[in-house]
């Protein structure tokens, strides 16, 4: 008992929260000068063998993901929980508290505080709280007597903001946890016209089995006028038993889910193999054929023997190709074509459509991660408990109506929880609306 | 006319309202103080102009996108939000003095942006990664939060400046009695940190989305990643300090000064010296 009182009262405290949340910002800048995740000999090339190993013994190179750092949040994330655990119940009282019962002795020690006397006309006391009411302070009212207390509040919930904010952190927390333990990242490469079911995570290079088949129809690439990378998009289809189910072009920034999996495009690659097709004009059949660069390929049944001998590129990516071509027994044509552009080849009398085009593979992330809208969720309330603890108050107002010998009494009281100089506003708005109404019954009574 | 001369202009008028405001705290004048403003005004619709005159010729260079996608553009839009805030507080507080701790940081973000060799100054395309109204979103609620903590810095520097150990003997000098009360100041400085709290963590939350939907992280803790989260915790610290364990006075305004620190860490040093150091380091 003694035990759990004292590890109770070590993560009650706030000075450990700001030790903690001290230490996470200090310790996160190791990792952001000491790059992350390279192979051992990185840091030997680059620190010294002596050092590497120390690095390496405390987890620098990983670091984010270390049992230390963990435990850093871990313990952020006691501490945040005790603390809101010891202190809610308190805060849950006040907003449920029943005002009325304050001792009357109170009202007067309010900061802000005001007092009317006036004769009273027959001894009926006045109904100020009905003026309240109509100033936008509807209260309570209970007679003690003669007399009346009446009360009013407005934001009592902005109480919880900071409880809100507190417990998002948590959510966001619980969130990452989640994608952790049930979620995968990793990539994948799929050429043109190819397909695949499985996947490598990251880190770590594991198989994961998607359950259902990515086709990747056609990859295509774009660029402005001064070289600069414009767009890439793959034609992506889902398949499962072989049935197409979904069709997306995806974007960098426009990815593709299926049952929680999502496709994210971020990278390619140019191959040294074309995507050959030819069309015999006048019969409109039509074939598409794959072949490396430099081989040559057969179309049988048209006595077509062709290849591509040629090509200009601009790093990775053909712009142009050269064709060899041949029909039965005339002489070979060659003819330079653009990439992905029609052409007509004259040969042995037929004239033929043909279309060259580079074969790129397709680089795409994959991740899967139930966590994320936990996350987001955590993301919304932290940005609700914000707005509730920095920009809402909790106001209070007291109204005591008492009956003596020379008149009636009027106590007006109130206080907030926070920004008190806007309360000050508020108060003497109140102030005024009373002395209206009573302004009001006096002309009403003489 | 085009937008980097509206923007030429606008660097040169920041520095005269700099030194107007300057003038101001040495001498009492009550015209000078309007003229101050009206420069600090006219300067800020400058500097509009030419932000939407930018804008326009990204339009008509083919490339359009709102001017918030470099290091240049954003600096420019920085020194834009750190005037809107503080022409703001002018208003509401009706106090002049905040000017000339506040203004001459959006001159100097003006000058940097135009003068610095670093920069390029060029309307490039965006590439695939940036074709994001998330970054947009990121870009302009991670700046109003950085210029909210830039006002509040200089804030930071007006108390320690009239808070500052005297000796006893000369009477205070005249200048001090025009400065708001250390009272106020702090509370505007805490006001202001919160608005810039609010701000960075809806800025963080908009870059964690927009990078959740371009790569499936939304957290992956790179340096610029960790540093922002880094100044998020200074400024959370800094607010319990305050609420919970009664910190206030020189303490704060110190902390607002040094947390700014922390943001232009995370701002520009992370892009020249991490990456610097990381270059460095691989090259050998
Ligand atoms: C990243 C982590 C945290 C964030 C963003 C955060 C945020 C906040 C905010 C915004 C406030 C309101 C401050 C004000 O009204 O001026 C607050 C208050 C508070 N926080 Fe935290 N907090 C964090 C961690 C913690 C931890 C770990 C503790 C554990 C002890 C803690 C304890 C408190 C307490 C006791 C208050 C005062 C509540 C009250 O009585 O109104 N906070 N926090």
């Amino acid at each position: 008992m003694k035990l759990i009182n004292q590890v109770w009262a070590f993560f009650v405290s706030v000075r450990l929260a700001i030790f903690t949340l001290c230490f996470i910002a200090a310790t996160s800048v190791i990792g952001t000068i000491i790059p992350q995740g390279k192979p051992h000999d990185f840091y030997v090339d680059n620190f010294g063998a002596k050092t590497a190993m120390f690095l390496q013994i405390l987890d620098i190179p990983t670091m984010y993901s270390s049992w230390w750092f963990y435990g850093l949040l871990g313990v952020l994330s006691i501490n945040l929980i005790i603390c809101s655990l010891d202190r809610f119940p308190g805060v849950w009282h006040i907003i449920n508290a029943d005002n009325l019962a304050i001792p009357l002795e109170n009202i007067k020690k309010m900061r802000s505080y005001r007092q009317w006397r006036f004769p009273s006309e027959g001894g009926n006391s006045l109904h100020l709280h009905k003026s309240l009411a109509a100033c936008g302070w509807p209260c309570e009212t209970k007679p003690l007597g003669e007399n009346s207390l009446s009360f009013c509040q407005k934001g009592r919930w902005s109480r919880v903001g900071v409880y809100i904010v507190h417990t998002s952190i948590l959510l966001i927390f619980a969130g990452a946890l989640v994608g952790h333990f049930f979620g995968f990242k990793g990539s994948v490469m799929i050429p043109e016209l190819r397909s695949t079911e499985k996947i490598f995570t990251e880190p770590g290079s594991l198989q994961v089995e998607l359950g259902f088949t990515v086709r990747c129809n056609s990859f295509g690439l774009e660029f402005y006028d001064n070289g600069m990378p414009k767009e890439y998009k793959s034609s992506l289809t889902i398949l499962e038993n072989g049935k197409e189910i979904l069709n997306k072009t995806i974007k960098v920034n426009d990815p593709l889910t299926h049952r929680g999996i999502t496709f994210y495009q971020s990278s390619y690659q140019g191959h040294q193999e074309f995507l050959v097709e030819i069309t015999k004009t006048a019969t409109s059949e039509s074939r598409q054929f794959s072949l490396p660069f430099q081989q040559q390929i057969s179309w049988e049944e048209q006595k077509l023997r062709f290849g591509i001998i040629n090509a200009e590129a601009a790093g990775q990516r053909a712009l142009r190709a050269k064709i060899w071509f041949k029909s039965d027994d005339d002489p070979a044509i060659t003819e330079w074509l653009n990439n992905n552009e029609n052409i007509s080849l004259k040969s042995s009398g037929k004239v033929y459509s043909v279309r060259v085009k580079q074969l790129y593979s397709t680089g795409l992330q994959v991740a899967k991660d139930p966590g994320v809208w936990i996350v987001y969720l955590g993301c919304g309330l932290l940005l609700l408990g914000l707005y509730m603890a920095f920009f809402l108050s909790h106001k209070r107002i007291w109204l005591y109506q008492q009956v003596t010998d020379s008149g009636i009494l009027v106590s007006l009281a109130g206080s907030s929880n926070k920004n008190k100089p806007a309360f000050v506003q508020i108060f003497k708005r109140i102030e005024d609306c009373i002395d209206q109404s009573i302004g009001h019954h006096k002309s009403e009574s003489t | 006319m085009d937008s980097s001369q509206l923007l030429g202009i606008t660097t040169f008028t920041y520095l005269f309202s700099t030194l107007l405001y300057a003038f101001l705290l040495v001498f009492k004048t009550e015209r000078l103080g309007a003229i101050a403003t009206f420069f600090t005004v006219a300067a800020f619709f400058i500097q509009t102009a030419g932000i939407g005159l930018r804008w326009v010729e990204s339009y008509q260079m083919g490339i359009g996108h709102a001017p918030l996608t470099n290091m240049y553009e954003s600096v420019v839009f920085f020194a834009w939000t750190i005037i809107a805030f503080y022409l703001a507080i002018e208003w509401i507080y009706k106090t002049r003095m905040i000017g000339a701790f506040a203004v001459p940081l959006a001159f100097l973000a003006m000058a940097y942006a135009s003068f610095s060799s670093n920069i390029s100054k060029g309307i490039s395309p965006l590439v695939p990664a940036l074709q994001s109204n998330w970054l947009i979103a990121h870009v302009i609620t991670c700046f109003v939060g950085y210029a909210a903590f830039a006002v509040a810095a200089a804030m930071g520097i007006m108390y320690l400046w009239k808070s500052r150990p005297q000796p006893p003997s000369p009477p205070s000098p005249a200048q001090h009695s025009r400065l708001p009360s250390l009272f106020f100041i702090e509370d505007l400085i805490h006001k202001t940190m919160i608005f810039g709290f609010i701000w960075l963590s809806m800025g963080i939350i908009t870059g964690a989305v927009w990078a959740n939907s371009a790569w499936g992280t939304y957290w992956s803790w790179d340096p610029k990643e960790t540093w922002s989260l880094i100044t998020w915790f200074f400024y959370a610290i800094t607010l319990h300090a305050r609420y919970t364990r009664g910190w206030t006075g020189r303490r704060i305004a110190f902390l607002a000064v040094f947390g700014f620190l922390c943001v232009l860490f995370t701002y520009y040093g992370v892009n020249f010296l991490l990456s610097g150091l990381h270059s460095y380091g691989s090259s050998s």
